[in-house]
């Protein structure tokens, strides 16, 4: 279980995030919408100790996040993330770039690590382009071969930080394919996105992000159906 | 065809002399790159404070001319009773030379990698040591290695300078020939065609390398 309690984050003068609670059970789908600079992605790089905050507490599994002794190399094994921007190690086949964290981080052997990668490339269609470079992949291929390297660590959490946002239109619908198949399997995911249709079908809950607090949030039923607050209604209508 | 007194013999002499280069630029470039990485990793790490004293050091090896560092390393050895033979002297201030430009091409190279890809490898569990060593180096390799083998065919022409200390390199040998057999034109022609025949592999093999890495961007 993911806990955030009252969570805030500055960048210098500027305060992101102004004090975010939010609970993310096992197995729930937890989705992220909201306007552009209203503090969705910072959250996600505050859950795996990739920020700093400022105040509050955030609890994985029982472990507080920024506590100093907490052993965030180890923390991170179980919460898998996937950037919008794409990040895959151009130095390495895409089969290398699956298996590297495996290998250098669990310490599996060569055939071990080979093995959860086929697998997991395998699971979001790429079993064909193992021995290719990130390079001469679509930006949607770069992007799934960016979630099987997650999947790699066999994490308990994954967090979506606006993974289509930097795709052609035409190559968003194959990785929010491979998002609902992993939705589907039980994985507990918070996914930033701006997909509406998207956070409308996969997800337990919405959240809808302004001005760097939780304005609402509910089932998407309630939050896309019902808003209670003008804001939300306001946006949703904006975004269609 | 030509009129010359150089023998075989003499030719030997300028091969030992190249020798003598070589291993000097051998020994300058590998340890003026490994020291060079460690303070080029560190320059991009630290705050600018924390690396201001090694950043002055960098500095000073940079701007005093090679020549003048050289003869006061070796008098300060000498003073210090280091004894230490001229070889040595050489081999350690072109070493520490060599790591002042490294460090500035590796740091050149590892801000050249983008933060997202640093933050994808540190979010799989990696460690700060293993994101450098897998990640963020080799791909720091692709950009700084075009600076390095321009740092290294320099250092090795910049050996020539060693001959203030009394050691017997290629230049050295060279001016004793032409000493000799008063031919400076045609001998100086011959060491320049063997300075070119050390250099031109390494600059090969640069390219080489550049062009396989360019196949898979």
């Amino acid at each position: 279980m993911i806990e955030i309690e009252n969570v805030r984050k500055s960048f210098g003068p500027l305060e992101v995030l102004k004090g975010v609670s939010m609970r993310v059970e096992k197995g729930e789908v937890v989705t992220v919408i909201g306007g552009s600079g209203s503090g969705k992605s910072t959250l996600l790089t505050c859950i795996n100790g990739l920020e700093p905050i400022q105040g509050g507490r955030i609890t994985v599994d029982g472990t507080v996040v920024h506590d100093p002794k907490t052993d965030l190399n180890k923390l991170r094994q179980k919460i898998g993330i996937v950037f919008q921007q794409f990040n895959a190690f151009p130095h390495l086949t895409v089969l290398e770039n699956v298996t590297l964290a495996p290998r250098k981080v669990l310490g599996m052997s060569r055939e071990a690590a080979d093995e959860i990668a086929v697998k997991q490339l395998s699971h979001v269609g790429l079993a064909d382009k193992l021995m290719v470079y990130p390079s001469r992949l679509s930006g949607g291929q770069q992007q799934r071969m960016a979630i099987a390297r997650a999947l790699a660590m066999s994490p308990d959490y994954m967090l979506f930080d606006e993974v289509t946002s930097a795709l052609d239109p035409q190559l968003v619908g194959e990785v929010l394919d491979t998002l609902r198949l992993l939705a589907s399997e039980g994985m507990t995911m918070i996914c930033v996105t701006h997909e509406m249709r998207f956070a409308r079908e996969v997800s337990d809950r919405v959240a809808f992000f302004r001005e760097g607090l939780i304005h609402e949030i509910g089932t998407p039923a309630q939050i896309f159906e019902a808003p209670e607050k003008p804001e939300t209604a306001a946006f949703l209508k904006a975004a269609h | 065809m030509f009129d010359t007194a150089l023998t075989l013999k003499d030719l030997i002499f300028l091969a030992k002399g190249a020798g003598i280069t070589l291993a000097i630029t051998a020994v300058a470039v590998l340890f003026g790159t490994l020291l060079g990485t460690i303070f080029g990793a560190f320059k991009a790490q630290a705050s600018a404070l924390a690396a201001a004293p090694l950043t002055f050091v960098l500095d000073v090896l940079r701007s005093v001319p090679l020549l003048i560092q050289l003869i006061l390393a070796n008098a300060f050895q000498s003073i210090a009773g280091f004894g230490w033979s001229p070889f040595t002297v050489a081999c350690v201030m072109l070493s520490l030379y060599t790591s002042a430009y490294c460090a500035e091409i590796v740091r050149g190279g590892i801000e050249a990698v983008p933060a997202v890809t640093r933050r994808a490898a540190r979010s799989l569990g990696m460690t700060w040591a293993q994101d450098m060593a897998n990640v963020t180096l080799p791909m720091a390799l692709r950009v700084a290695l075009p600076g390095w083998i321009g740092l290294t065919l320099g250092v090795m022409k910049d050996t020539a300078l060693v001959l203030w200390l009394g050691i017997i390199e290629l230049l050295r040998s060279s001016q004793i020939l032409v000493t000799r057999l008063q031919e400076p034109l045609f001998i100086l022609m011959i060491t320049g065609a063997i300075y070119f025949l050390i250099s031109f592999p390494i600059a090969r093999m640069g390219g080489r390398l550049e062009a396989r890495w360019r196949e898979n961007d």
